[in-house]
């Protein structure tokens, strides 16, 4: 791979992915590969590792140094925490969630996963698909991540076995797609020996898909928009009250889902108040369109009462509004909740109080199997539960929406993150919904 | 600036048209992170050095609020030994815009014998108490701060909103998990919120939009000639500040800097790069980080920036 050059610059697009894996598996070794081999470590932090390793009478550097930031966990030798790493190539750039293995950190793999687009989840070929792997899948599963890559490690210990690799693959890739995983590339590499991580293998002939890296670089970023429900959850109302702009009152967003035009008529919600886009700026550049992950303002043509934690939505694809949740969870705190606990909840741009009214199972990830009724969740717990607001929210079921589909618990004494919340069914996987009408009018 | 046209598929004919570039997908990012600091919070502020990231900070905190005037004031911790290139460029900047600027001042605990000035004759770790008493005094409950995780191990640990109790104090082990874009700002009063909308920018990224949205920097970032000395293995600006010491020579070399900061411990990198195009491709072919290339402070251990950190240093 070439050095990075100015004229290769601006075409990047970027790509937030997960690593998953056992503490045994290699994760830090792959990640490190992948680091090194992209030529993203610097001398001199490629200089620090070999300084330290060589104090500690390691023979090699230990790439693992590189990931592990924090003193507890150099002096641990384990990862206690989610990190990002940045990287890039000439094609594509990289922001990577660096998520421990252990099992008690389920908690920091689902925050890893919660703003990735792909997970890479490393088995070790001796082993196969262990607990571990199908806790990874289930999470990557529940969290929706639209890319999950198996990367079967450690082929040099299996003589780059051809069956070794398509025996894990088809179990593992069977086992997903139960799930509802939608899309799994199963790669054969080495992290050790750096076979298919960034360059092709040359002890692999039979194996004819990407490497780990074009993969990232090439696997695509953005969903289709035409069947996506569009979302503006208002963060804050834009009123300069100036000479220049007497009048301005803008809607300022980042639009969660979909895409919105001038012209289209739209709903504020929960009000249900109506009307129709006017403008839309582009941070400060007029636009006809605007769509997913752009943050926006939006002018309506109607003098209606909108704050921030509302929700514009086109009026023909309004969510319902309801004060009954239930959702799949992952407990992030080190406090149970409990049922009867009362607590704040973030969906979007709005936070209502909320009461916890009861808490139907709690999964076991290992098996897929529904425990009832658990009384309480723990760190590190998923489970069903069902929530009352205080107020109406228009929320979308996870399925269809990461963004209007999930929510966090706060507990409202501290502030403390308690619990991730996915809307809706957990593990369904329905049709995406499609309306004809979204396909017309399009002039790009 | 995205436009329609700007985002028709990439050459690799991979990308949907919706797919923004890394840049845009950054700048909507840090833009929504302003958004819900002026949505949430009843008196934040923007840590602005003059140095490159707080004033990519600014930038972006213009266009988010546009066409209405920036919801923050500014806060620079002047820690004495600035370079008169950057005190220059700061006040000129906060005029423009019509901002409030707050000074605290390493310099006045100093001579109030409140801070003693080290024997290495670094400021930067003294520039914590101003900076945490100013946030006490004047009642901030968001502070933001140009910080990149990239830039430092401990960095990539650093969550977008980040809890510091009533002593400013970061521990590392007690984050909030930040799960999907639903950052939670809820504080006790007293405690305050450091907040990073440049944590997913790498230092090329600031560069490539720093040129994309042709945004003024002090001169001293690009090649120039200057009167430095070396110590420590790098090159420092002489002057008023203490340097050189007997059997430091001064001498006259093309440098420039890659971050700006205390004069005492910011090194010069010798360079001919004087425009941004130049810069660019400096920086995109550099073996060393910024900070190993440039900052004594970040050497004094392994978990020197860590350690700071959980003091209250931004």
């Amino acid at each position: 791979m070439s050095t990075i050059t100015t004229e290769e610059l601006p075409a990047t697009t970027l790509l937030r992915f997960a690593t998953a894996g056992s503490v045994d598996d290699g994760k830090s070794t792959l990640v490190g590969r992948l680091l090194h081999d992209s030529k993203s470590v610097l001398a001199d932090q490629l200089e620090a590792v070999e300084r330290v390793s060589a104090s500690r009478g390691q023979e090699g550097p230990d790439l693992a140094l590189l990931t592990d930031g924090l003193r507890a966990e150099r002096e641990q030798g384990i990862t206690i925490d989610v990190a990002y790493r940045y990287f890039a190539t000439p094609r594509r750039r990289f922001i990577l969630a660096d998520t421990p293995g252990h099992v008690q950190y389920t908690r920091n793999m689902v925050t890893g996963a919660s703003t990735a687009e792909l997970t890479v989840i490393l088995v070790d070929a001796r082993n196969g698909v262990v607990e571990q792997t199908r806790r990874h899948a289930a999470i990557a599963a529940l969290l929706r991540v639209p890319h999950v890559v198996l990367a079967v490690n450690k082929m040099d210990l299996v003589d780059y076995r051809e069956s070794a690799f398509a025996a894990i693959a088809e179990e593992f890739t069977a086992y997903a797609i139960e799930l509802g995983v939608p899309e799994v590339t199963a790669i054969p590499i080495s992290a050790l020996a750096g076979d298919n991580v960034v360059e092709p293998s040359a002890h692999m002939d039979w194996y004819g898909g990407p490497t780990v890296l074009e993969h990232l670089e090439t696997v695509p970023v953005s969903h289709d928009l035409a069947q996506c429900h569009a979302r503006l959850p208002v963060q804050y109302v834009i009123r300069p009250q100036t000479a220049e702009h007497p009048d301005y009152r803008g809607y300022a967003g980042q639009i969660a889902a979909g895409s919105f035009r001038v012209g289209e008529a739209v709903t504020v919600l929960p009000s249900g108040r109506t009307s129709t886009i006017a403008g839309i700026d582009l941070l400060g550049e007029p636009v006809d369109v605007a769509w997913t992950t752009q943050s926006v303002t939006v002018l309506l043509a109607d003098d209606i009462d909108v704050s921030r934690g509302d929700l514009i939505v086109p009026a023909k694809d309004a969510p319902p509004t309801t004060q009954d949740v239930e959702a799949t969870v992952c407990h992030v705190a080190d406090e149970p909740l409990t049922v009867g606990h009362r607590v704040l909840l973030k969906h979007g741009t709005r936070t209502v109080k909320a009461i916890v009214k009861d808490i139907p199972s709690r999964l076991t990830l290992d098996d897929l199997s529904l425990h009832p009724h658990p009384g309480r969740l723990v760190a590190n717990d998923i489970g069903r539960v069902k929530i009352r607001t205080a107020e109406p929210l228009p929320v979308d079921s996870y399925a269809d929406s990461r963004r209007t589909g999930s929510f966090i618990l706060i507990d409202p004494a501290d502030g403390t993150t308690l619990t991730a919340g996915m809307v809706g069914e957990s593990f369904a996987s329905p049709e995406p919904v499609q309306d004809p009408a979204d396909e017309d009018g399009w002039d790009f | 600036m995205t436009t329609v046209a700007e985002a028709t598929p990439g050459e690799e004919g991979t990308h949907s048209p919706y797919a923004l570039s890394h840049l845009d997908a950054l700048e909507s990012e840090a833009v929504h992170i302003f958004r819900e600091v002026a949505g949430e919070f009843e008196n934040p502020v923007i840590l602005f050095s003059g140095g490159k990231d707080s004033i990519v900070m600014l930038h972006l905190a213009l266009k988010a609020f546009a066409p209405a005037a920036v919801p923050f004031s500014l806060l620079h911790v002047d820690t004495g030994h600035n370079f008169p290139e950057v005190l220059e460029y700061r006040d000129r900047v906060v005029a423009a815009h019509g901002l409030r600027l707050h000074v605290a001042s390493v310099q006045d605990y100093i001579d109030r014998g409140v801070l003693k000035e080290r024997p290495d004759g670094t400021r930067n770790p003294l520039q914590t108490l101003p900076l945490t008493e100013k946030i006490q005094s004047e009642g901030f409950d968001a502070v933001f701060g140009g910080g990149r995780r990239d830039e430092e191990k401990a960095r990539a640990k650093e969550r977008v909103f980040s809890l510091r109790d009533e002593f400013s104090q970061w521990d590392p082990r007690r984050q909030r998990p930040e799960l999907w874009n639903l950052y939670n700002g809820r504080h006790a009063p007293g405690e305050h919120v450091r907040v990073f909308p440049l944590s997913n920018w790498t230092e090329l990224d600031v560069w490539q939009y720093i040129a994309r949205e042709g945004i003024e920097l002090p001169r001293i970032y690009f090649a120039h000639e200057r009167e430095v000395f070396r110590r420590g293995g790098m090159w420092l600006t002489a002057g008023e500040w203490g340097g050189p010491k007997d059997g430091e020579d001064v001498e006259k070399r093309l440098v420039r800097y890659r971050t700006v900061g205390d004069m005492s411990c910011t090194g010069a990198v010798d360079s001919d790069a004087t425009t941004l195009d130049a810069v660019i491709a400096e920086i995109a072919a550099s073996r060393l980080t910024e900070r190993g290339a440039t900052r004594a402070d970040d050497k004094l251990s392994e978990a020197a920036m860590e350690d700071r950190k959980r003091e209250g240093y931004f």
